[in-house]
C-alpha cells in the first residue's frame, strides 16, 4: 500500500470519495511515510511554481506573519538576550539529555503519570493504539502535534478501527480534504476561504448548507462540528511544546481552546513527545514563553497555554501517559555539525522568511517538516539521501529570525557537502543537484527584497576561506573550485556599502 | 531484546560520545535578559499596559474598587445571561451558532446560569440576578452540565502586563480547568497587586507551586487559520471580561 486514502473523517455519505477528486481534495492523500513523500524537490517545486493560486495564498500569508512578527519582536528590548539564553538552554539540554530524561520520567511518575519509550514510529503508534484500545474507545480527539504527524499516528489508529479527530481548525481542514499540512503552524495556509468553504460543504456532514466563505462563519461551523466530540471524548492525544525535567510539567500552547478541551475534559490523556522537547527547570519557561509566540504567530502571547504535572485528583484527566519518542532523533544528535536542529521549537518563523518556501509552498518538501528547518531536519531524521539541502538560497534570513539561533545555512552547506560524498557526485547527480540549486538562486534574484536577503551568502563563503582564498567550495560549488581558486568576497556587499553610505549622508 | 528505554538512553549516550559532558559539566546559560520589569507590580504604568494589551486581544476590561464589584458583576452577568454572547449579532444567523444551549437560552431569555468555583467569595455575586452553580473537585459538574451554563466567574493567580496574560492555578477561588473553558463568557477577577510587568516575574511566582494545573489566558479564544484573519471565539469562551479590582 503506497497511499492511505481511507480517512476516518470522510464518513459514509459525507462527501464524494477521494477518487472522485473534487477540486477541494488534494490528491495527495495520506502518504505512508510522513517524512518522505511525493516527487523529488526539484520536480515538486517546478509544479508548484506553475500554480499561481497557491503562490498568491502563500505570498499573502507569509508576508502578513512576517510583518506581525517583526512588530512584536521589535517591542522586546532584550530579544537578543532571550535568543542567547534559549539557544544555550537547548545546548545544555542535549548535552545532559539522558540525565534530564530520567529526571522527567521520575517526576511525571511521582505525580501519577505513566512514561513510555518508543524507538520508532511503529513502536510509538503501537503504544498509543494499545492504550486507546484498553479504554474501549473507537474515537479520540487530538490536539495539533508535529510529533504525531511525523509518525503517521492517525493512519495507524485508523487501521485499528480508531478514528482520530483533529480539533485544530487548520488540521481539521487538512484532514477533511485528505490533504497534507503545508506549514508547521498554519497547516492549511495553502487554502483560501473559498476552498475551505467547499471542503466543509463536501466533507463535513453537519456543515450548514448555506455556509458562506466568511472566516467567522467557517470557524463557527467548526466549533459546532467539534463541540459534541469534545464533550463526550474519553481519550485525547496531544503533543507537547515543552516538558520541564525538574518538575515533570508538560506545556501546550495554542489559540483556539481546542487544546484546553482535549487536555482537560477526557478521562485519559496521551501525550507523544520527541525526546528533545525538554527544558531543565520550570524557570526556563520564562525564556521560551517569550520567544515562541512572538516568533510563530507574531502575537505577544498565544491565547491559551496549558500546563499540567502528572494528574491532579478531581481536575482534568485522571489517567496520563507520556510517550517519549526517538524516531531518528538520536541519529541527529550523533551529528555534531547538525545536532542543533534539535533545538527547534517549531515556531515556523524560518518558513515565513524563506524565499524558496514562499514560492513553492510546503508540499514541495515532501515532509511534515517543510521550509528551512525541514530541509535540514528531514534528511537528518531519515538518514536518507535528499535534495532538500538544496531547497535554499543560503540567504541567512532563517538564521536571523530563529528564536533559538539554529544556524540553518551552515548546516545546509554541511549537508550539501556530505550529499556529494554520499553520491560520489556522478555527473547526472551533480547536474540534477546543480539545477536545483540554481533554481533556488533564481528565486532570490527575482526581486530586490529576496536578493538583499541572499546577500549574506558571501559572508558564509568568507567563513570557509583561508588567507583570503577559497580553495574548496561546498558542493555544487566544488565542481567549480576543483580546478580553480576563488577570491574571497569583499567584507561588505555592495548593497550594504550603499545602504551605509546613504545613512551617513 | 533490550527494552526501548534502555536502548534509547544508550543511543543518546553513544551519540554524545564518550567525552560528552556529564551532569557536572552542564553548559552555562547566559541570562542577560530582563528577569523583572522596571515598574512595581500593580503600579499605574503596569496596569495601563495590561489594559492596553488585553483590549488589543478584544478582551473587555473593567477597573473597579472592591466595594463596587457586586454591582459590576450583576451588570455583566445580567447582560451576558439574557442577551447571550456579546457580539453575537456578528454571527449571521442563529443556526450557525454552535450549541443548542446558546439558541435555547436566547429564546427563553430567563434567568441566566453562572458557575463559580467553591472558594469564590459568595458576596461578590450577591447582587446578580442569576442561578449560581458551585463547582469543586469534590463535587464537579459534568461537561454536559457546564455546557448548559452561560458564564463563569473566577479569580486569578497572577497577570503579566507586557503580554496581556492572566494565569489561573486551580486553587479554590479559581476552580477546575473545565469551568473556565466550557461556558461562553468568562469573567476573571484580578487584584491589581497581582499584576506583574513581565513574564519572568509571573513564571517565578508560579514556580513556587509548579505542580498545580496552570491555564494561561491571553484574550478570548481565537483562530487565524483562515487566510490569517483573526476570528475571536472558537472553542473556548468567546467573551472574556477582565475585572481589575483595587
Ligand atoms: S528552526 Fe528556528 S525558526 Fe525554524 S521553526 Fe525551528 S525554532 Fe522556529
Amino acid at each position: 500500500m503506497s497511499t492511505f486514502l481511507g480517512m476516518p473523517a470522510a464518513r459514509e455519505g459525507a462527501g464524494p470519495s477521494p477518487q472522485a477528486a473534487p477540486g477541494t481534495l488534494s490528491g495527495i492523500g495520506r502518504p505512508e511515510d510522513p517524512l518522505h513523500w511525493g516527487a523529488s524537490f526539484p520536480d515538486a517545486a517546478k509544479a508548484a511554481l506553475e500554480n499561481g493560486q497557491l503562490r498568491r495564498n502563500l505570498g499573502k500569508a507569509t508576508s502578513t506573519i512576517r510583518t506581525k512578527r517583526a512588530r512584536v519582536v521589535g517591542e522586546v528590548p532584550d530579544w537578543e538576550a532571550l535568543r542567547d539564553a534559549g539557544s544555550a538552554v537547548k545546548t545544555d539540554v542535549l548535552a545532559r539529555l539522558p540525565e534530564l530524561l530520567e529526571e522527567l520520567e521520575r517526576n511525571v511518575t511521582a505525580r501519577g503519570g505513566v512514561v513510555h519509550w518508543a524507538r520508532d514510529a511503529v513502536e510509538a503508534n503501537r503504544i498509543v493504539a494499545d492504550l486507546v484500545r484498553a479504554k474501549g474507545a473507537d474515537e479520540v480527539v487530538k490536539v495539533k502535534s508535529m510529533a504525531t504527524q511525523e509518525i503517521g499516528l492517525n493512519e495507524a489508529l485508523a487501521e485499528e478501527g480508531i478514528a482520530a479527530v483533529e480539533t485544530d481548525l487548520a488540521e481539521l481542514i487538512v484532514q477533511l480534504a485528505d490533504d497534507m499540512p503545508s506549514h508547521i503552524l498554519v497547516p492549511a495556509i495553502h487554502r483560501n476561504r473559498t476552498e475551505i468553504r467547499d471542503i466543509f460543504l463536501e466533507r463535513m456532514a453537519d456543515a450548514p448548507p448555506d455556509l458562506t466563505d466568511v472566516p467567522r462563519e467557517l470557524a463557527m461551523a467548526a466549533r459546532s462540528h467539534l463541540r459534541r466530540k469534545f464533550l463526550s471524548a474519553k481519550v485525547a492525544i496531544s503533543g507537547a511544546n515543552f516538558a520541564v525535567a525538574d518538575t515533570g510539567t508538560l506545556a501546550v500552547v495554542e489559540s483556539e481552546g481546542n487544546g484546553r478541551m482535549c487536555l482537560t475534559l477526557p478521562e485519559t490523556l496521551i501525550t507523544v513527545m520527541g525526546i528533545e522537547k525538554l527544558i531543565p527547570t520550570f524557570d526556563d519557561l520564562e525564556v521560551f514563553l517569550q520567544l515562541l509566540p512572538r516568533s510563530s504567530t507574531g502575537e505577544r502571547m498565544n491565547p491559551y497555554t496549558s500546563m499540567w504535572t502528572g494528574v491532579t485528583p478531581g481536575d482534568g484527566p485522571q489517567e496520563f501517559h507520556l510517550v517519549l519518542l526517538d524516531n531518528g532523533r538520536t541519529k541527529v544528535l550523533a551529528d555534531e555539525a547538525g545536532r542543533s536542529a534539535l533545538h527547534c521549537i517549531r515556531c515556523s518563523a524560518c518558513l515565513n522568511v524563506c524565499p524558496v518556501y514562499e514560492r513553492v509552498g510546503g508540499h514541495a518538501y515532501g515532509s511534515v517538516y517543510p521550509g528551512p528547518i525541514g530541509a535540514i531536519l528531514t534528511p537528518q531524521l531519515t538518514g536518507e539521501k535528499s535534495d532538500l539541502p538544496y531547497a535554499s538560497t543560503l540567504c541567512g534570513a532563517c538564521y536571523e529570525v530563529c528564536p533559538v539561533k539554529i544556524d540553518i545555512p551552515s548546516i545546509l552547506v554541511e549537508l550539501r557537502a556530505r550529499e556529494v560524498s554520499l553520491s560520489g557526485a556522478s555527473p547526472e547527480t551533480a547536474d540534477r543537484v546543480w539545477k536545483a540549486a540554481m533554481k533556488a538562486a533564481s528565486f532570490a534574484m527575482a526581486d530586490g527584497g529576496r536578493f538583499r536577503r541572499a546577500a549574506r551568502v558571501p559572508r558564509l563563503l568568507r567563513a570557509i576561506s583561508r588567507n583570503g582564498v577559497i580553495r574548496r567550495l561546498p558542493f555544487p560549488g566544488s565542481l567549480w573550485t576543483r580546478s580553480r581558486d576563488l577570491m574571497e568576497p569583499p567584507q561588505q556587499t555592495f548593497h550594504d556599502w550603499w545602504a551605509e553610505r546613504e545613512e551617513r549622508r | 531484546m533490550t527494552d526501548a528505554r534502555t536502548e534509547i538512553l544508550s543511543r543518546i549516550r553513544t551519540a554524545l560520545g564518550s567525552d560528552a559532558p556529564g551532569p557536572t559539566a552542564a553548559g552555562v546559560v547566559p541570562r542577560e535578559y530582563r528577569s523583572a520589569g522596571e515598574h512595581a507590580p500593580g503600579s499605574d504604568v503596569v496596569l495601563a499596559l495590561l489594559v492596553d494589551r488585553l483590549e488589543d486581544y478584544k478582551a473587555h476590561v473593567h477597573q473597579v474598587p472592591a466595594a463596587d464589584l457586586p454591582g459590576l458583576l450583576a451588570d455583566l452577568l445580567g447582560r451576558s445571561a439574557k442577551s447571550q454572547v456579546i457580539g453575537s449579532s456578528d454571527y449571521r444567523s442563529p443556526d450557525v451558532l454552535p450549541t443548542t444551549r446558546e439558541s435555547a437560552t436566547q429564546e427563553s431569555a430567563g434567568r441566566g446560569a453562572v458557575v463559580v468555583p467553591a472558594g469564590l467569595d459568595p458576596a461578590w455575586l450577591s447582587a446578580a440576578d442569576v442561578d449560581v452553580h458551585t463547582d469543586s473537585r469534590d463535587a464537579p459538574m459534568s461537561a454536559a452540565e457546564l455546557d448548559q451554563v452561560d458564564a463563569v466567574v473566577t479569580a486569578a493567580r497572577v497577570a503579566a502586563a507586557e503580554t496581556g496574560t492572566i494565569v489561573l492555578d486551580g486553587e479554590p477561588d479559581q476552580g477546575r480547568r473545565a469551568i473556565s473553558l466550557v461556558p461562553d463568557v468568562h469573567v476573571c477577577m484580578v487584584r491589581t497587586d497581582q499584576v506583574m510587568q513581565t513574564v519572568p516575574e509571573a513564571v517565578r511566582l508560579l514556580g513556587a507551586e509548579p505542580a498545580r494545573p496552570l491555564t494561561w489566558i491571553s484574550g478570548p479564544s481565537a483562530t487565524s487559520d483562515i487566510e490569517l484573519e483573526r476570528v475571536e471565539g472558537v472553542h473556548g469562551p468567546r467573551t472574556l471580561h477582565v475585572v481589575l479590582v483595587s
